[in-house]
């Protein structure tokens, strides 16, 4: 494993040492490209803690809506900094987490039901952003009052949220690692698969689906926070609704929901996809860029069912094992 | 207060659409009972064909009857390539799996309408007669398509009941392994079903092309809402699905006139999140567990 932590530690170095490295007018837009990955990818992380055992949620546009627009209202209508916006915004998206999960947690709403049941929990919090048009702004959004500084948690230089959301986005592998080696880790395999046995043997069911879905939307709504002071914009399309929580889920199956990194592989290939594509094609073949975008999705899942991370690792390991075998 | 004339005619034009809902909700429900795949993308199947109907009718001035029939006929061929390009290699794979294809499938055909053919509302644009009873307008481009889709479903029926390949189909819905060990072949039964499912999808492209204008997103504006129908009907259950579209049609109807059409939607998904709650198994269906 030594190998693997000193990559890991390279990696990390490289990474902090990034923003100082001369890229003449590219640095901007790199920095750019970059925060999204970081955030997407601990939204995606935060989703995964609830998708790999089996809560396929496609509804957590919901609670990065919830979030984002908590904080937001908060600022632009009482001045409340965002620090403060972004606790209350975790608290709110919690309570409405315990609200939705705890019925679907003891009516037993499983499998496809489950999806079908945060679907619908996405699209009425969308719809009642956009109804609600009078103090949330609608389907045109919202902007968030522009001030600079760490009070109104916006900056003008890229690096501090670079550096920002680095620290989010490795505090959110830290959270999934936790998780992973937590007892949590074993109840929830255990619910997975059968969840009267599971109950049989003692594992509060309820509990401990609760409190997964609570966590992994806590985290979600403060990764919808740092979005929105990131672009200093929030609209009810972009952060709510079946759009945004499909592309959580596409990109985290993508990489592998399975392994730690698998959510952030899949978040960087799909955004630097979605980014290539885009400045391939700019103004030209308008759509041709998404379209593209949803034919290799397609492709992606139809053929690598295990994600791009994971199916490599198992390609590794086949390849490995004979050596190994070999060896001895 | 809203006049009460106002909120009877909120009723009748709910009804009016729920016929419509019904179609749709039952041609996914056949999909979804017989392959036990969701398919995100059968909207868009809609609004593919949706387009087909507006090029025929106001490019080439075919009648609409005609370019309906062209419709149906293009639903079930893409119900078909669906199956066999998409449906076909995640048969085998997890639920999510299967989910993501078909909703990259969804992203694909919403992008591809757009780089073909803008985002521009696009409307047939028919002028047919409304009448008047009591003060209440029933214009000819709801009752319409509500006799036609009612008509339809009665032909599933017939169809899903009183002929061999329907019995087959209900059969495999109800036990897949059972079905391949008496010897019939389930990939047969997949096709019609995914051929079935896509006409009925390019009827009703013609029905709401009558009061529909199409764009890329009509997908995604009646997608949700017929998933939502299915569920609640109860999967597989066709009897369900068909009360459940009128219930879910009532209070969009409603509530957009009481409230306004956002909060309509709301309530429906609401309603629908307490249904599964109270009965998991559809508005007709029978308790689990």
């Amino acid at each position: 494993m030594t190998v693997g932590r000193g990559l890991a530690l390279a990696l990390l170095a490289g990474l902090a040492a990034l923003p100082f490295v001369p890229m003449g007018g590219m640095r901007s837009y790199m920095l750019h490209v970059l925060i999204q990955i970081f955030i997407w990818s601990f939204i995606g992380s935060a989703w995964s803690l609830m998708g790999r055992f089996g809560l396929v949620s496609l509804g957590h546009g919901a609670f990065l809506g919830l979030g984002a627009y908590t904080s937001t209202l908060l600022w632009n209508a009482y001045g409340v900094t965002p620090w403060l916006g972004a606790l209350a915004a975790m608290a709110l998206t919690g309570l409405f987490a315990v609200v939705v999960a705890y019925p679907v947690s003891r009516f037993r709403v499983v499998g496809h039901y489950f999806g079908l049941v945060t679907l619908a929990v996405g699209e009425v919090i969308r719809l009642s952003i956009i109804a609600e048009r009078d103090w949330t702004g609608g389907s045109l959004g919202l902007t968030v009052r522009p001030a600079a500084g760490l009070f109104a948690l916006q900056f003008a230089d890229k690096r501090v949220f670079y550096y920002g959301v680095l620290a989010l986005w490795l505090a959110g592998l830290w959270v999934w690692d936790w998780v992973d080696r937590s007892m949590t880790r074993s109840a929830m395999e255990a619910i997975g698969e059968d969840e009267t046995a599971a109950a049989s043997v003692g594992i509060h069911v309820t509990r401990f689906k609760v409190g997964i879905t609570v966590l992994s939307a806590v985290l979600t709504a403060l990764g919808g926070v740092a979005y929105a002071q990131y672009i200093t914009y929030v609209n009810p399309d972009t952060l709510a609704g079946i759009g945004v929580s499909l592309r959580i889920v596409f990109a985290v199956v993508l990489g592998g929901m399975y392994s730690l990194f698998g959510p952030t592989v899949g978040t960087a290939l799909t955004i630097a996809l979605a980014e290539y594509l885009r400045i391939f094609f700019g103004l030209r073949l308008i759509g041709m860029a998404e379209t593209i975008y949803g034919l290799l999705l397609m492709i992606f899942i139809i053929f690598l069912p295990a994600g791009i991370y994971g199916s490599l690792r198992d390609l590794l390991r086949r390849r490995a094992l004979p050596a190994a075998a070999a060896a001895v | 207060m809203i006049d009460p004339i106002f909120l009877l005619e909120a009723a009748i034009n709910g009804v009016l659409l729920g016929g419509v809902l019904a179609l749709l909700a039952l041609g996914l429900n056949l999909i979804f009972g017989v392959i036990d795949i969701v398919w995100i993308a059968y909207v868009d199947l809609v609004m593919l064909c949706m387009y087909a109907v507006y090029f025929l009718v106001t490019v080439y001035g075919w009648p609409l009857a005609v370019a309906g029939v062209v419709s149906i006929a293009c639903g079930a061929l893409l119900g078909l390539a669906v199956h066999l390009l998409v449906i076909t290699p995640i048969l085998a794979t997890p639920p999510v799996n299967q989910l993501l294809a078909t909703g990259g499938l969804l992203f694909f055909l919403q992008s591809f309408a757009t780089f073909l053919w803008s985002t521009d509302h696009k409307s047939v644009r028919l002028a047919l007669p409304s009448f008047e009873i009591a003060g209440i307008f029933l214009p000819s481009t709801r009752l319409i398509p509500f006799a036609i889709s009612i008509l339809a479903m009665l032909g599933l029926y017939v169809f899903l009941t009183r002929t061999y390949m329907g019995t087959a189909i209900r059969a495999v819905s109800q036990d897949r392994e059972a079905m391949a060990l008496m010897g019939a072949s389930p990939q047969r039964v997949y096709l019609v079903t995914s051929a079935v499912g896509g006409a009925m999808a390019g009827l009703a492209a013609a029905l709401l092309s009558m009061q529909y204008s199409v764009h890329p997103f009509f997908g995604a504006q009646f997608g949700p809402l017929t998933f939502m129908i299915c569920v609640l009907g109860g999967l597989g259950n066709m009897v369900g699905a068909f009360v459940a579209s009128f219930v879910m049609s009532e209070i969009i109807s409603m509530g957009g006139v009481i409230m306004s059409t956002e909060m309509g939607y709301v309530i429906a998904f609401v309603v629908f999140i307490v249904m599964m709650f109270a009965r998991p198994g559809g508005i007709l269906g029978a308790r689990r567990e």
